[in-house]
Formats: C-alpha cells, structure tokens, sequence
C-alpha cells in the first residue's frame, strides 16, 4: 500500500525554486500495476524516487503498508528500501567488477544473510532467469536482455513487495525490451506492485492503471477497462 | 553486513583498480620501510657501542688520577702542581674492599721496539696477569704475563697479534728477544686478535709486567686502575670503597676521579635511543604523508565509484554501511602497506647488516609495532573524510552519476 497525501518536491536550481511535484494525492494497492507517463521534466522519476525512499518529499505524508515513512531518519529509511522496494534502472546499474551471480547476491550480502544461504537463493533465482549459464560472466560479458535480467534478479532477491523500474526498456531494443517486460510483468502476477516509468506510450498502455503526469501534477489516473 | 563481506567487498574494489592500489601500499610500504630501517640503524649504533663497553670488561670501574670536575681553584693549582699520582701501593689497597673481585694496574706509554733490523715505535701497557680476565682479552699463542708481586719486574712480554705479525710474519714469536727502548723482553705469549675496542687497538700493543714499565719509562705513577667488581649489584660499593681507600691514602684530598662502566655506558645508551627516536620520528612523517595520500587517492574513489555509492545506497544500505566499506578498504591498504614495509625494512637492515657487518643492525621491536600502528591508524584516520563524503552522497544524484 502507497499513500501519498499532498506531497510536494521542491528544488533548489541556482536561486529558483522549482516545483518538481505539485500537492500529490495518490494511493497504489498492493499488486497494482501501474504505469507513469510524461514529457521529460515532468516529475515522473521524482516520484518514483519519493515512491522508492531515494528521496524525501517537501512537504506532505508518504505511508508505506501503513507507516508513515517520511519521518524515519537514514539508517530506517534504508532499511525500508532493503526489505520493501526492489529497483530496475534504465541503464541496469551493475557492478562492473561483480559476476552476475555476485551482482545478484548483493542486497543479500548488504542485509547480512548468511553465506549458504544466499548461494542457493542466488542459484535459485539465476535458474528462474535463464542466467545459469552466465552466472560467472561479468556484465561486459552479457548482452542487455541478460544484463536487466541481472538487474531484476537483484531487484527481486529481498522479496520486495514494491518494484520500481524506472525505463527498463529504454537501453534495449525492441524484442529484449517486450522480454524484459514480460518478466516484469510476470512478477506483477505473483502478486508484487509494480510501477513502471516510460516515455513509450505502448509500453505504458499494458498497464492496468496508467497515471500521466505534466507539470509535477498527475494529469490524468485512468484504470483500463 | 557481516565482517567478513565487508572486508571482501573492500578487498573486491581494490582489486578492481589495482593500479591505484598498488601505489598506495607502495606509499605505506615506503613510510613502514623507512621507519624500520633507520630504527634499526640507530639501535644498531647503540648496540654497537654498548658490545663495545662490554669487551672492555664486565662491571668496570675505572680510578683515573685528576679531579675532572671543576671545584673552584685549589691552592696547589696556583702552585702549579699536578694532582697527586695514583701508586701502585693504591692500586693494592683497593683490593681490601669486599666489593672488589680483582684489580688491573695501568701503565702506558711509548717506546721504540727492535728485532734485528726491524724498529717500530709502539704502545707500550704495562699491567698484571689480571689484565686478561678484567678487560676479557683472550690469548692466542703461548702465556699471558705471569701472575706475582706487582712490585716485581719482569722481562717477558706480551704481543699484540699484528704486532706480531710484523716483527715476526709466520715465524714463532714466543721464546724470541725484542728490544724495547733499552731493555731486551722475552716474548711469552702472542693475544688473539681482539679488534678496536673503544679507540684502542690492543693488535698493536706490547703489553710488559707494569713494574718493568715504570723502569721503563721511569715513573711510578699509573694511567689507570681497572677494578672489577663482584657483580653488578656490588658496582657501586666497590666505587665508594675505590674513592674513600683513596681519600684515605691521599691524606684526604680527593684528588681522583672513579667512573663506573654502567653510568658511561647508560648516558651513551640514553643519547642512541634518543637518537634512534628522533630518526624513527622522522621517518614516521613519511608515513602521515601516506596517509594524506591515500586520503587524496580515496576522496577520487569516491568520485569515481558515485554510482556504485548510488547503488548500493538504492539497494538499501545504511550511511554507516558505506562508512565501513571505506574504513575497511583503509584499513586492508594499510595492513598489507604495513606487511610489504616490514619486508622492505628487514631486507634493507640485512642489506646493511651485509655491507656494515660490525654494526649489529636490527630493528627494535618498538619501532615495528609503532610503525604499524601508525600506518594504520593514519590510513583510517584519513580515510574518515572521504567515507563520510560517500555516505553522505544523494542517491538519485549518486546513481546519476553527479
């Protein structure tokens, strides 16, 4: 569950102030599938940010399954993000030194699982992927179906109940893209809410809810038939 | 995060720029390296002096004639007379303190000595059998002067081992005649080759019964009187007793000077270890040097990795988890710094140990530990900076890579 109640994002850009989003109401059930639409600038990633813990609102109340987020400080909010929202990023955002297998395994080792346990997690989930051949190529080894794939095993590997993928179609091109969002999707169905930023209107129509936003308003919030 | 990922994650970033990591713990091998060795210079010199008042005899005190401290002027100075001269009869009354284990009277001078044609001016000590064991010389060939009534001449002699050499190249020495000035000596022995022994060279000594040197010379005052005592604990009795025998027999004018070994040896062993401090203390700055660079080389790390920050920030990790990441990739640049100085700096003292092998070159265990721990200590110290500055960072702006 996402509450936002009249959250703004202000920035500070030379000596102007500019408004990023305006007096946000929205509320995400669990499991949603929703989509985020807009022109550049249009604060569609600073509130996957807010959504994301990244960043901090302004002003106004962000609740997360209930608990008010916005007032916990770092080390809490850090917390929240290692156990409740997962991230999948335009430019994949791997570690280059980092097999794919030790990529995956990150969130694991930073939340202090124990070493046995994350090794058959890891397995688990790079067999889930089809990465199981890959598992010990580094990310200039892998193509950039296999390198997001990566990056969504790591996203899911804390069992989040939030994923956020800001343009995860954007590097790829078309049919790794179609790929890449069936497996989102998939994860969609197994019960995660999932929230989508994209430019392309195609892929943001295979949302069920699909928010515009312009101007750091929400625009429009249509839920599809 | 548990200490071993964090130590591996560390140890996997720094592999991942090894270029970068090599310098670094070049930096701190050099500081380490460089402390080690000039450490071990200094305790080396130290050491070396202290072996050298040990081969001059254990539990030394040494009676010499003349007050050295200055205690205004004394009539007899206006006078023009010279302090009193140490006898051989108060070399003998010495021997009457229970502190004292056996004595060696000195005499030296200087004479002309021949053998056939061959004629060398050379020192000449005059003393008794005591000598050998006192000032721990060993004897090669032959006998040392024989033991006896100090009052008693003797013509015999004993040879310095190059001074052999030179008279008598590989003939046999003891049982000939030399020549001293004008009196023929008999050699009986021939010392073992001792080496320098605090500026003296006894290789090139003619050592004679001290009675045949004062005739020799013609004196009867003495250079020095050697005194060992019973033990170490009996050093100071034995010098109290010297001073107030002689106090005694000089109609009471303290008209001597008794030093002990100990009190000389402990102002050297205090200015070399303050020495090899100071130079230590040097060194050490260029350790803080490293530390500054690797504060510089960590702050564009920081730089460089912003989107890995960003990430892992994004991934859910706590500032303080960032901080550790830092602290721990500090820390294993400064322990292998430290390993790879210690290496450099036990190779380098063997390297000198080799080329000086008179100076006992070894570093202090001391000057290891504080080396290390310096290296350490500044490595994460100035690492604090720049792990802060990456816990610190914006995660948008961080996985933007700003």
């Amino acid at each position: 569950m996402i509450e936002f109640s009249d959250v703004s994002r202000n920035f500070t850009v030379g000596d102007q102030q500019v408004q990023a989003l305006r007096n946000i109401n929205l509320t995400l059930g669990a499991g949603e599938y929703v989509s985020i639409m807009g022109p550049s600038g249009s604060g569609k990633s600073t509130l996957l940010n807010l959504i994301g813990l990244l960043d901090r609102p302004s002003s106004g109340v962000y609740k997360l399954d209930g608990m008010d987020v916005t007032t916990l400080d770092d080390e809490q909010q850090a917390r929240v993000r290692r156990e409740k929202v997962g991230f999948v990023f335009q430019s994949f955002h791997l570690v280059p030194r980092l097999t794919a297998a030790m990529n995956i395994e990150l969130p694991l080792i930073l939340a202090g699982v124990a070493a046995e346990e994350r090794k058959t997690r890891v397995k688990q989930l790079l067999q889930n992927y089809g990465l199981a051949d890959r598992a010990d190529h580094r990310p200039d080894q892998l193509s950039g179906g296999q390198r997001q794939r990566v990056a969504i095993a790591r996203a899911t590997i804390m069992q989040p109940s939030v994923l956020l993928a800001d343009e995860p179609t954007g590097n790829l091109d078309r049919t790794t893209g179609w790929e890449v969002l069936k497996l989102l999707e998939g994860l969609q169905d197994q019960g995660i809410t999932l929230v989508v930023v994209t430019h392309d209107a195609e892929i943001g129509a295979r949302a069920k809810r699909q928010i515009h936003t312009l101007d750091g308003r929400i625009l429009s919030d249509a839920q599809r038939a | 995060m548990k200490l071993t990922d964090t130590l591996q994650f560390a140890s996997g970033s720094l592999r991942g720029s090894p270029t970068r990591t090599l310098l670094m713990i070049l930096a701190m091998s050099i500081g380490v390296a460089a402390v080690v060795v000039l450490t071990a210079l200094g305790e080396g010199a130290r050491r070396y002096v202290v072996n050298q008042f040990a081969s001059l005899g254990t539990n030394l005190v040494i009676v010499l004639p003349g007050r050295t401290e200055t205690a205004g002027i004394g009539p007899g100075m206006l006078l023009g007379q010279v302090p009193r001269e140490i006898s051989l009869d108060d070399a003998e009354a010495i021997l009457r303190s229970r502190a004292v284990k056996r004595i060696a009277p000195l005499t030296v001078g200087s004479a002309t000595l021949s053998r056939d044609a061959l004629n060398r001016e050379v020192v000449v000590l005059g003393s008794t059998s005591e000598l050998l064991e006192v000032r721990h010389m060993n004897i090669g060939v032959g006998k040392f002067l024989p033991p006896g009534d100090i009052h008693e001449s003797a013509s015999v002699c004993v040879l310095g081992n190059q001074m052999k050499r030179e008279l008598f190249g590989n003939e046999q020495a003891v049982g000939a005649w030399i020549r001293l000035g004008d009196r023929r000596f008999r050699v009986i022995g021939v010392l073992a080759t001792q080496g320098e022994s605090m500026g003296m060279r006894t290789d090139e000594l003619v050592i004679v019964p001290v009675a045949s040197a004062h005739q020799l010379f013609n004196t009867s005052g003495l250079f020095r009187i050697l005194i060992e005592a019973k033990s170490r604990e009996t050093i100071e009795q034995a010098k109290h007793d010297a001073e107030e025998i002689m106090f005694q027999r000089h109609s009471g004018e303290k008209d001597v000077t008794v030093i002990t070994q100990d009190a000389v040896l402990a102002t050297f062993d205090r200015i070399l270890t303050a020495l090899t401090m100071a130079v230590g203390g040097i060194a050490a700055i260029s350790l803080a040097v490293a530390g500054v660079l690797i504060m510089n080389v960590m702050l564009i790390a920081v730089a460089q990795r912003v989107r890995e920050i960003g990430l892992l920030k994004a991934l859910g990790a706590p500032p303080a988890q960032i901080r550790q990441l830092f602290f721990a990739e500090a820390a294993l640049l400064s322990i292998i710094g430290s390993i790879a100085g210690l290496v450099l700096g036990y190779a380098g003292s063997m390297i000198i140990a080799q080329i000086y092998p008179s100076l006992p070159v070894s570093p202090p265990w001391w000057a290891v530990l504080a080396a290390c721990g310096t290296a350490l200590v500044t490595g994460i110290l100035f690492s604090v900076w720049p792990a802060r500055r990456a816990a610190r960072l914006d995660p948008v702006a961080a996985l933007a890579g700003r």
